[in-house]
Order: C-alpha cells, then structure tokens, then sequence
C-alpha cells in the first residue's frame, strides 16, 4: 500500500470495519405492493388487545374478513407491546407483521414521518373511500401527519363526563353542568370535607387524577398546539391559558392542591373495582365510554349519569363536544403483500359491519360515520352520549407529531408545576414550554 | 560464518514458528472469551459511540449530526439533570447504607448462638421476592393514606411522611427498599467474616484490645477486598437502577399508561428518576437513538470513573495496613 502507513492502514480498516458493524444492525423499510391480493396468500396481523373478551372479538373480526376474502389468510398475534411493533417494523422479514395495530396514537408522527407505515392515501384513492366523509374528523386527524396518512382508526375513545345522580340530587343539582361556570358551581356543592380529607369530594382536578390530563381538559377549549410553521402554540393560544387557569382555579377552590393530593393517594386505582367514581369518594369523573361498563361492573351503590363534558362559557352553542382518540391501524412498509394487507385494512377500518360488530365486541366507539349511526349499534343509552361526542364536528384531539405525544408530555410536566405553585406565572411558563417543545421537535428532525 | 549466521538464523526461524504457535494456542483457548468480549462489550461499545454521533429514530438510516445529541443532552434535555443528581444521590447514600447494613446483618447473624438458621433465611428471602412485586408491595405499604406504615407511625405521633407521594422522600423509601433486600451483601459478608482466622482474635483478645478494635484492626482488613467487591458492585447495581423507581412512581401516581397515552417517569416531581430510565424514554419512546447513547455513554464513564476511584482508594480501606 504505498504512500500510506502500516498503522493509517490499520485504521482505515477499523474505521471502515467498524461503520459497517454499526449500519449493519439498522434495520432499512423496503416497499414492496405489487403482490396480487386475489392469490392464494397468507398475512401477519399483529395487535395489543389482551384480555380474553377482547381477542376473541379480535378473532371474530379476523373470521368474518377470511370469510369475505377466503383467499387471504390471516395470523393473528396478540398482546404485541409497541417496542415490540417498533422493532418488528425496522427488522421485517417472514414473520414480521403485515398489518399492525397500536393504542399509542401519539406515535402516528413518528411512524408517518420515518416510513415505518406506508402512506395509506393512494390505497384509499384506488378503493374510491373518501377518508374524509368516512372517519369522523378528529379520527381523520390523529392518522395522519403532514398530509401522510399512514394509519387508519380501528375503533376509538371519546371522553365526557360521569356523574353520580343521586349525590347531584342530594345537593339539589337537577342537570349535569354545560359550562365550566356550572361545573365549578356544582364541584364545590358536591364536596364534602371531612377534616384534611373528604367525605365525597366533587371533581378530582389534580393532573394525576386519572385522566384528567391537559389534553383532555383543554380539548374542552379546541385548542391549536402547532401554528402554521409548526411551530408550538401553547403560549400564543388563549385556549391554554384559560385550560390551566380553569384547573388551577378548581384546585384552589376544591381545598388545595395538598389536600387533594394527600385525598387521591388514599384512593383505588384507575383500572380497579374500587375506582372513586365506582365507590361513591368521587362525584364526578372525567372518563372515557369504556368507564360506563367498568362502573356498571362495579355495581355502585348510587345512579350513574352519563354527560359530554362542559364547555367555556363563551363555547356554550359548541355543548356536546369532546376529546377523542382510539386504535389505529397500518401497513408495514417491510411487508411485501401490500395489497393483501390493505385489503384486511379496508375491511377493519371501513366495512360498517364489521367495525359496528367490532365496536359491540370490545364496547369501544365505532371509528366510521356510517357505524356510528348503524341501528346494529348494541349499547346501554348513556353510551350513546360518546357517539354523538364522536360524531360531533367540533370534537378535538391532539394532533400527530415527529417525536410522538412528547409535545403533551412537556405541557403535562408544565401543568404539574404550576398545579403545585411550583411556577406562578402563567405567561412565562407558557413561554419556557413553548420553547422546549420547539427544541424537543428540532431534536427529532 | 556465513554457516554461523545461516544456523543462527534458522534457530531464530523455529523459535520465532514455536512461539507463533504458542501465541495461536493461546489465542485459541482464549478465543471463547475473546468473542464474547467482542460481540457483547466491544461492539455494542462502539455502536453507542457511533450512534451517539448519529441522528438515528430506529426506522431511517443514521445521518451524521456531530455533536447535536450530545449538546441537546447536556443542555436542553429537561430530565437529565435531576436524573444524573438522583442517580449520583443513591448511589452515594444507598450504596453506602447497604454496604453498612448489609456488614452489620453479617456480623450479627455470625455472632447469634442459636436459630441461625432462621434468622439467615428471614434477612435472605426479601433478596428473592422479584423487584417488581416488592416494589408494589412497598408502594402500599408506605402509602401516605392507608398504608400501615404512616398508619401506625400518626397513631404513635410521628409525623407521616408521603414517601413516594413527596419528592423528599420518594429516595429515602427506595433506600428503605434496598435495605429490606439486602439478603445477598448478608451473604457474602457473612462467608468473609467467618474466614477470617480466629488466632488473629485470640491474640488481639491477649493484647487487651477491645471489641470495636477487634473490629477495626482484625475484621475490616480482613474483609476489605470484601467490603471493595459489595461497593464497586453496588455502584454499579445503583447505575443501572430502573426497575423500583418506574414501579414506586407509577403505583403511587396512581396513572396507569392508557390507551393512546406517552408515560414519562420520574413521579413525584422528576424525584424518581435515574440515569436508565432516561436511555428507555429517549430510546424507546422518543424514538432518539443518538440522545440515548450519549446518556448510556454518561452511564458508563460514570460508573468506570467510581470503580477506577475505589480502586486507588482500595488501600485506605485496608485500615490496619498491610
């Protein structure tokens, strides 16, 4: 080798041994939709429902699909973890899924911008389903990003609130709250103390409590996280100030945020029997539509009333509107039956049928315009209260992003602080988070 | 001379060929270990490197970023800090109680008369209970509301702490937790204590010296390669801490990760958080391989740095001299 030495030899070679060790283990998305989905052929469904009901409901869905498709057959993995999915999708190969499912919408950004999923636009155009006019609106948002539809919704979630009937009849409350006014109003009539705890305490309005999130209070006040440079909103949108001033307010006004905190450590957890709202310590939950049957379940000694959650006052013609998210589904870009895989994706996602069969199955809200109306709809009434939320135009939801839900992770560690007093002034927290979300997502690009 | 140097170059030729072989017979039986070292330290080593230079989110292939992760790291990543503060704080107050702990168990047990025994297995079996069930377990049991420790301790009248509900004392709990499993230390000290040769305290006795000499002139030096292996092992088991700081924060948040949600640890008020659990949530939740390996890198020059510390100090701890 000449002109180069014995030693420089030896280190290009490390170097480039090295390179090569390091790009091996990267896993790189390779298409492949020109397979023919009227062949004989089989495909990999992977999805995280665990429970007994639910994968049988899965199965059946999967049943009804290899009935109508008897050339495609499907296997079925369940209880599939999101890094296992994630993993799965970078390395490919034979037994890697064709079609996936995963209950973190928020990772929608990241599976559409690094094209794990393959854009399910062109699918859509070819099949002649207009995404809009069948999904729902904030649906239609939360699976896409940057105009890249790489998922489609596979049933979902809306939020509104529960609310114990008798304990409103007992304070004199005739109708749930439509206002947040109202709902102050009627927190505080709902609570009652019992030294530094409570006997029933109105609203549980601390971040940790369950589900009450910022993302799913502030849905109340249809906020816009991204401006159009997507750049992060939250200090420039009124929605967020008047979100976190609500909550604060209610903090305060409800016996502290210690007092509170201290209450809720003494209570049972989110997914067990001895839920407050289940056990009566609570009087009113913000929830999703799966809480009704868990209540139900849970045979509570007092009326469950079913309501969509209030709305700013200024809001109130907007009364019936709420969060939602929910199961999306997709197609590997690893897969090699493509066409195959859209074809079980198009069944799930759109065959009213099979997603109203679905929704009864799982008691989840259906994902299509068409199921939601569908008189083969089998629900207590009350249920019907998350159909109209998920049917309602000015339903919201957060939108997708490049580095997944960290954007809300960041407004939720802001929310924390300045519900404990940690942060008092509101504007310049606004500002400082607004900031780190910016730097968060220029990180991720 | 000419057949002087053409002989000594031949025996030059058969010595250098007898040790070649040598060197390959070595290599050979050093070769298991060799590929181990390569394919499950030297790789992975400078993959992380590699990476930690690379804007890389697991599905695109990695492009050259320079030094942005390692700057987003150490400058805007809001949990690094408090997570490189927790993880230093246990591993000097932790590690060092259960070093202290787990030598006064040992002595004890070594010194008990009867029911050995069973006072051996009651300190060992919390060490086998899995870290997640016992980590549960001691969320409930310290549960500021209805847990029996604070229930007991407001009837006594001592104040109740919030212990894993109070950013103040989310880490004393988990150091509570670390002593209850402190079942392996137990052991090994045990078995170095009862190594050390009973003449040494025979003649100390005859000397007039008393028990805490005994301890500090005979025992300690004794035991101090012990006493080194429980601290450097305990730096790095406090390294590498995950699993009980997760669990302890997510039971007493009382959020179990919903559909469609992100968790992000460390609760109450980032006070739960370590350096590990910062590889996961960068890695594998954000999708941002790069920024993770600078923190597994941070992870392992500082645990190289505590070990190679302990080490130059190893003859301070040899208190009676050598």
């Amino acid at each position: 080798m000449p002109g180069m030495s014995r030693k420089a030899a030896v280190a290009l070679a490390a170097s480039a041994s090295i390179a090569l060790l390091a790009t091996a283990c990267t896993g790189q998305s390779s298409s492949g939709s020109d397979d023919d989905a009227s062949k004989d052929t089989t495909i990999n469904f992977w999805h995280a429902w665990s429970a007994p009901n639910e994968v049988k409901a899965v199965k059946t869905l999967v049943a009804g699909f290899e009935k109508a498709h008897p050339n495609i057959h499907v296997n079925i993995v369940g209880n599939v973890t999101d890094d296992k999915i994630n993993q799965a999708l970078r390395a490919g190969g034979g037994k890697a899924p064709d079609v996936i499912s995963s209950f973190t919408t928020n990772n929608v950004g990241k599976f559409c911008s690094s094209g794990a999923l393959v854009d399910l636009n062109p699918f859509f155009k070819k099949a002649d389903i207009d995404p809009e006019t069948t999904f729902p609106k904030a649906m239609n948002e939360y699976t896409q990003f940057d105009g890249n539809r790489c998922t489609a919704p596979l049933l979902g979630d809306a939020y509104g609130l529960y609310y114990n009937k008798t304990a409103f009849a007992k304070a004199g409350i005739k109708t749930p709250p439509k206002t947040w006014t109202e709902f102050e109003a009627d927190a505080k009539k709902l609570t009652i103390s019992d030294g530094d705890s409570y006997k029933q305490l109105g609203f549980m309005p601390n971040y940790h409590g369950w589900e009450t999130t910022t993302e799913h209070i502030f849905a109340q006040f249809s906020p816009t996280y991204f401006d159009s440079s997507g750049k992060s909103n939250v200090a420039k949108d009124p929605a967020f100030t008047a979100g976190f001033d609500l909550q604060k307010k209610l903090v305060d006004e409800l016996g502290g945020f210690q007092k509170l905190e201290k209450y809720r450590a003494t209570l049972g957890d989110e997914w067990g029997a001895k839920h407050p709202f289940h056990t009566g310590q609570v009087a009113m939950q913000l929830d999703g539509e799966w809480r009704l049957g868990m209540a139900l379940d849970a045979k509570p000694k007092f009326e469950i009333g079913v309501a969509p959650l209030p709305v700013p006052d200024d809001q109130a013609d907007q009364y019936g509107k709420g969060y939602i998210t929910g199961t999306i589904t997709g197609i590997a870009a690893t897969s090699h039956k493509q066409n195959a895989a859209w074809e079980l994706v198009k069944y799930m996602t759109t065959d009213t049928d099979a997603v109203v069969g679905f929704a009864n199955d799982i008691h989840n809200v259906p994902s299509t315009l068409a199921a939601l109306k569908s008189p083969k709809l089998k629900y207590d009434p009350r249920f019907k209260t998350f159909l109209d939320i998920a049917a309602n135009p000015n339903s919201t939801t957060s939108p997708a992003s490049i580095n997944g839900g960290q954007y809300l992770v960041t407004i939720q560690n802001f929310g924390y602080d300045f519900e404990r007093g940690k942060v008092k002034n509101l504007k310049s927290g606004l500002d400082s988070t607004a900031k780190q979300i910016d730097t968060d997502i220029a990180q991720a690009k | 001379m000419a057949t002087i140097t053409l002989a000594s170059k031949r025996r030059r030729s058969g010595l250098a060929a007898k040790q070649r072989k040598q060197a390959l017979r070595t290599f050979a039986f050093m070769s298991p270990w060799l590929i181990g070292f390569a394919v499950f330290f030297a790789y992975p080593m400078i993959s992380t490197i590699y990476f930690s230079f690379m804007h890389y989110d697991g599905f695109k292939p990695p492009t050259w970023s320079g030094t942005k992760n390692w700057t987003y790291v150490f400058e805007h990543y809001p949990l690094f800090w408090p997570a490189l503060r927790n993880t230093l704080w246990l591993v000097v107050i932790t590690v060092t109680l259960r070093v202290l702990f787990g030598l006064g168990v040992g002595l004890l047990i070594t010194k008990i008369k009867t029911a050995t025994g069973v006072f051996r297995t009651l300190f060992y079996l919390p060490y086998l209970a899995p870290p997640v069930a016992a980590t549960m377990a001691f969320a409930f049991l310290l549960n500021p509301g209805t847990g029996p420790v604070n229930s007991i301790l407001e009837k006594i009248g001592i104040p109740a702490p919030g212990w894993f509900n109070d950013p103040a004392w989310s880490k004393p709990a988990l150091t509570l937790l670390a002593l209850w499993g402190i079942g392996d230390l137990m052991v090994i000290f045990m078995a170095a204590l009862l190594d050390v040769p009973k003449e040494q305290y025979e003649a100390a006795e005859l000397d007039g010296a008393s028990a805490w000499q005994r301890f500090r002139f005979v025992t300690l030096p004794n035991i101090s390669p012990i006493v080194m292996f429980a601290v450097v092992t305990g730096v790095i088991q406090a390294m590498q801490y995950y699993t009980q700081p997760l669990i302890a924060g997510k039971v007493a948040s009382g959020v179990i990760q919903g559909a469609g949600t992100q968790f992000e640890p460390g609760y109450p008020e980032k006070s739960t958080l370590t350096l590990p659990q910062l590889v996961y949530n960068l890695g594998f939740q954000r999708f941002d391989y790069g920024s993770a390996c600078v923190v597994a890198l941070v992870l392992f020059v500082l645990s190289m740095a505590f070990t190679a510390l302990l080490m130059r100090r190893r003859g301070g701890l040899n208190l009676a001299g050598d």
